[in-house]
């Protein structure tokens, strides 16, 4: 007791120091407005985190239910598919631009500089958002979003080695898959572009109809320059995208109202 | 008494004149001086290093409530009160010891208080300017700032000091 009692009159300049420091640290959180939003966006950035990472964490453990639930849930499904005919009336897919919903959404967290870069945008399941839903900025195509907590969403983007979208060529229509070569954040690969089409440098190239996760002819970039090796059938075609990833801030997430139909279709088709 | 009223009269002149004068020099558009650590600085040797502490943060905290900025100067003078024993123990050169109840620059000269001068509105601007900013996004703008209206203060605080110090001759 005694030595505590000592211990603490030794560091009782330090303590009072502190003291104070916190005060004053209260005084300027909770009475300035600018460090007070400083200091609430980056607490909530940093709780979200931790929720978010909690919530995968804890997901693992529920695997096996989540598993048997969604093989129940598949059962259940293929045996109404079986039951209910999927309409082939695919004119009033693409004919309605109104199966489109956007939702408006900040981005908190983004990585240009790995190979499978991803992005967090902070809406999650309480603003209905759901995996398999597209991202996209007022620039051009972003990414897709695959997983989702109640308040926070996250999901690969184009710069991601792993992760290819659906392409055309505007003025011609030849559709190829657009991935990423994980070198640099500005520039994508076009692929399967056969070597009788031809291409000006330039050339717009937008989302094909191809996608249901994305509204047909969306801009994704324009070809900065394109070659092809001595005895291969296809373009090496480089993309200038047209969304910087360096400084995305605000995206739309979109909703396709017919997304489960289209899904269901093609799950049909299988 | 008399000497708490001197100090008393030095606070209030302080504080006037930042949140009257200096809180108001902008020079082109971020420069702004803040001379009111000069108080710190000028306490004697033989204060106690806790009233300094406290003295440093009702300084602080008065600026604060001139200037519309709850905590922010209150935080970085009670910083540099609390680096001011470690301070003036690195400045000091062996045998000179704290006998005197005279402000620094008095007992040590002119070149000896500049070098102190320096070390402190250095630690006091960079805790302040940082405090103010509260991220380092800006980190170099927010230094230069730092740095130039540093330079400022360091010679304004030594001016007055020249000042003060004649008057205390005579």
């Amino acid at each position: 007791m005694r030595s505590l009692l000592h211990f603490l009159t030794r560091i009782y300049f330090l303590l009072l120091f502190l003291l104070l420091e916190i005060f004053c640290l209260i005084l300027i959180v909770n009475f300035n407005n600018y460090q007070k939003i400083v200091f609430t966006n980056s607490t909530n950035h940093f709780i979200g985190n931790i929720y978010k990472k909690s919530s995968t964490f804890y997901s693992v453990f529920n695997l096996k239910k989540i598993n048997s639930d969604l093989a129940e849930e598949n059962t259940r499904l293929r045996n109404k598919l079986e039951k209910t005919k999927v309409p082939n009336d695919t004119d009033s897919i693409s004919a309605d631009s109104a199966k489109y919903f956007f939702i408006a959404s900040k981005v908190i967290s983004n990585s240009v500089n790995q190979r499978n870069n991803h992005i967090t945008l902070d809406k999650g399941i309480k603003d209905g958002i759901k995996e398999g839903m597209g991202i996209i900025s007022p620039n051009g195509v972003v990414g897709i979003i695959t997983n989702v907590s109640d308040h926070f969403s996250m999901g690969p983007t184009v710069i991601n080695m792993k992760w290819k979208v659906s392409a055309r060529i505007k003025k011609n229509n030849y559709f190829g898959s657009l991935s990423w070569d994980g070198k640099d954040y500005r520039y994508a690969l076009l692929n399967e572009i056969p070597i009788h089409v031809k291409l000006n440098i330039g050339d717009t190239i937008v989302t094909s109809s191809y996608s249901s996760v994305f509204p047909e002819g969306y801009l994704i970039g324009k070809i900065e320059s394109f070659n092809h090796k001595e005895g291969h059938n296809f373009y090496n075609i480089k993309i200038r995208l047209s969304t910087n990833f360096m400084t995305l801030r605000h995206v739309n997430i979109i909703k396709n109202f017919y997304y489960k139909e289209l899904e269901n279709l093609h799950r049909n088709r299988e | 008494m008399k000497i708490f009223l001197k100090y008393l009269f030095i606070w209030i002149t302080v504080v006037l004149c930042q949140v009257l004068l200096c809180n108001h020099i902008q020079l082109y558009g971020y420069i702004t001086p803040y001379i009111y650590i000069f108080f710190i600085l000028l306490l004697p040797f033989k204060t106690s290093k806790h009233l300094v502490l406290l003295l440093g943060f009702l300084l602080g905290l008065s600026i604060d409530i001139f200037s519309n900025t709850p905590g922010i100067h209150a935080s970085a003078t009670t910083f540099i009160a609390f680096l001011r024993p470690s301070v003036i123990k690195i400045l000091f050169n062996r045998e000179t010891t704290d006998k005197s109840d005279l402000p620094p620059v008095s007992s040590m000269g002119i070149s000896w208080f500049t070098k102190y001068t320096v070390i402190m509105v250095l630690i006091h601007h960079l805790f302040l300017f940082y405090i103010e900013a509260f991220n380092f996004t800006n980190f170099f703008f927010t230094l230069s700032r730092c740095l130039f209206s540093a330079v400022f203060s360091i010679i304004l605080i030594i001016i007055s000091q020249l000042l003060f110090f004649n008057e205390q001759q005579k």
